[in-house]
């Protein structure tokens, strides 16, 4: 008799782990990119804020050009041309590199807003006091400026989670990689993008709630 | 000593000071009266470096405030300013928002910071509100906070730039009462106001502004009793 040869299998106990070894490098490549981005925002959100014209001709026009391109075109294009001049990076790093930028193309607009959110009578408050230009933007600047604008980063936050998604296309297995790959052996789409997206949920809902309680701690 | 020669201020080609002569004495309570516009509260700011000056030159205590060698945030723990905002700081507590500029500022130590802000906080009567965010303060408390932490850096001048516009009118008592404790103590104080009754029962010399230049600088019995230009005696008839 003839052995018959299965080409697909279900679903099984260590296809869940397989799938939460994928979650971890999304939130991996994720914390990695929004870190940077984030820091690199404020920065660039700064030179926006103060650097006035000058800024808004250089910087400003390279962030709208993050902030328009489509996520996937930036990843593929950057991923086949980074060779040509001599940066071998493989998917991950290529991944955080062009995550981490378009982070920070966002960012830096939330962070403007944050301190053109600071009056300049406030500001005037603090330089009375006798306190540097440096010591006016770590004290009264930052935190004043960042809790009004700290939803909106949330949402830029929580946004470039689920964009790190897009970093699949170049091979690098998180989450909807690991997905598709296991969609193709068990040819059971629905359960296994469904089970996806729950864990996709899992990661977001908690730091969306914990920032919704830091929210309310600052508005008491 | 604040001594003001020839000071001249333009905003654009706006020009908002035209030519200020003012000597302040260690000790002297003086009173900024005028209408809105007038240049008044940018004078106080042209004192303590917050706005550049075009012409002029101010001193205090015979450093140039301007000059480009001056270390400005050395300068203006010298000089206290109270603001027609509060500008309390709203993610910090009363007390904090008191013992900040000590701590980073003079470089105190956690302790002596708060010591510094719980004294002060208690001499403006918030010795009670110690830990409370300003959001749950009301203006007047927020004013006098703001009082608080200009004389935690423990100037020798105080600048008020219309300290009681901002309240509401059963607020402002109780933040006049603290800017007349303040002149009891011997603060040299200069107050940009719209309080006729502060600038005359508090002041030793009330100046009149009108359109960039002091009409007339005098004792306040002077100045409210035998008004010499029109425009002061004009603007004394709206005002009452």
């Amino acid at each position: 008799m003839e052995p018959t040869i299965s080409f697909f299998s279900g679903l099984q106990i260590s296809d869940i782990w397989y799938l939460i070894e994928a979650a971890w490098r999304t939130v991996m490549i994720s914390a990695l990119a929004i870190s940077i981005g984030t820091v690199l925002g404020v920065i660039f959100g700064w030179i926006l804020y103060e650097g006035r014209w000058a800024a808004a001709l250089t910087l400003g026009p390279f962030l709208d050009v993050f902030r328009s391109v489509p996520l996937i075109i930036q990843l593929v294009l950057f991923y086949n041309f980074a060779p040509i001049i001599g940066l071998n990076l493989d998917p991950f790093f290529s991944g955080v590199v062009i995550l981490a930028i378009y982070c920070a193309s966002l960012v830096a607009n939330v962070a403007r807003g944050g301190m053109e959110a600071v009056s300049k009578s406030m500001r005037r408050a603090a330089r009375s006091l006798g306190m540097s230009y440096w010591q006016d933007l770590r004290y009264v600047v930052l935190p004043i400026g960042g809790r009004a604008v700290f939803p909106s980063w949330v949402g830029v936050a929580l946004g470039v989670m689920k964009d790190s998604a897009l970093v699949s296309v170049l091979g690098y297995i998180e989450l909807l990689k690991a997905s598709q790959i296991l969609i193709t052996r068990t040819q059971e789409p629905l359960l296994i993008l469904t089970i996806a997206g729950a864990f996709y949920f899992a990661l977001s809902y908690p730091i969306s709630r914990y920032a919704a309680s830091i929210e309310k701690r600052w508005a008491s | 000593m604040i001594e003001i020669r020839g000071l001249e201020k333009y905003f654009g080609t706006l020009q908002v000071l035209k030519g200020i002569d003012l000597t302040v004495p260690k000790g002297e309570v003086l009173s900024i009266v005028g209408a809105s516009g007038s240049g008044k509260s940018t004078l106080l700011y042209c004192i303590n470096a917050l706005e550049e000056i075009q012409a002029g030159s101010v001193s205090v205590d015979g450093t140039d405030v301007h000059a480009k060698s001056t270390d400005i945030n050395a300068l203006r723990q010298k000089l206290g300013m109270v603001f027609q905002q509060w500008n309390s700081f709203p993610h910090l507590t009363a007390l904090e928002n008191v013992a900040l500029s000590p701590r980073i500022v003079k470089g105190k130590t956690k302790a002596e910071a708060r010591d510094i802000a719980a004294t002060r906080l208690e001499h403006v009567g918030l010795g009670d509100k110690l830990n409370v965010y300003p959001n749950a303060l009301s203006g007047g408390q927020q004013q006098r906070l703001a009082i608080a932490r200009a004389l935690a850096m423990e100037p020798e001048y105080m600048l008020f730039d219309e300290a009681t516009s901002a309240l509401d009118p059963e607020l402002v008592g109780e933040v006049l009462d603290t800017m007349r404790l303040l002149a009891e103590e011997g603060m040299t104080m200069i107050c940009v106001t719209h309080e006729m009754s502060f600038a005359r029962d508090v002041s030793d010399r009330v100046a009149f502004f009108h359109q960039g230049v002091i009409e007339e600088i005098n004792t306040p019995d002077k100045i409210f009793g035998a008004p010499k230009s029109e425009h002061l005696q004009k603007f004394l008839a709206n005002v009452r």
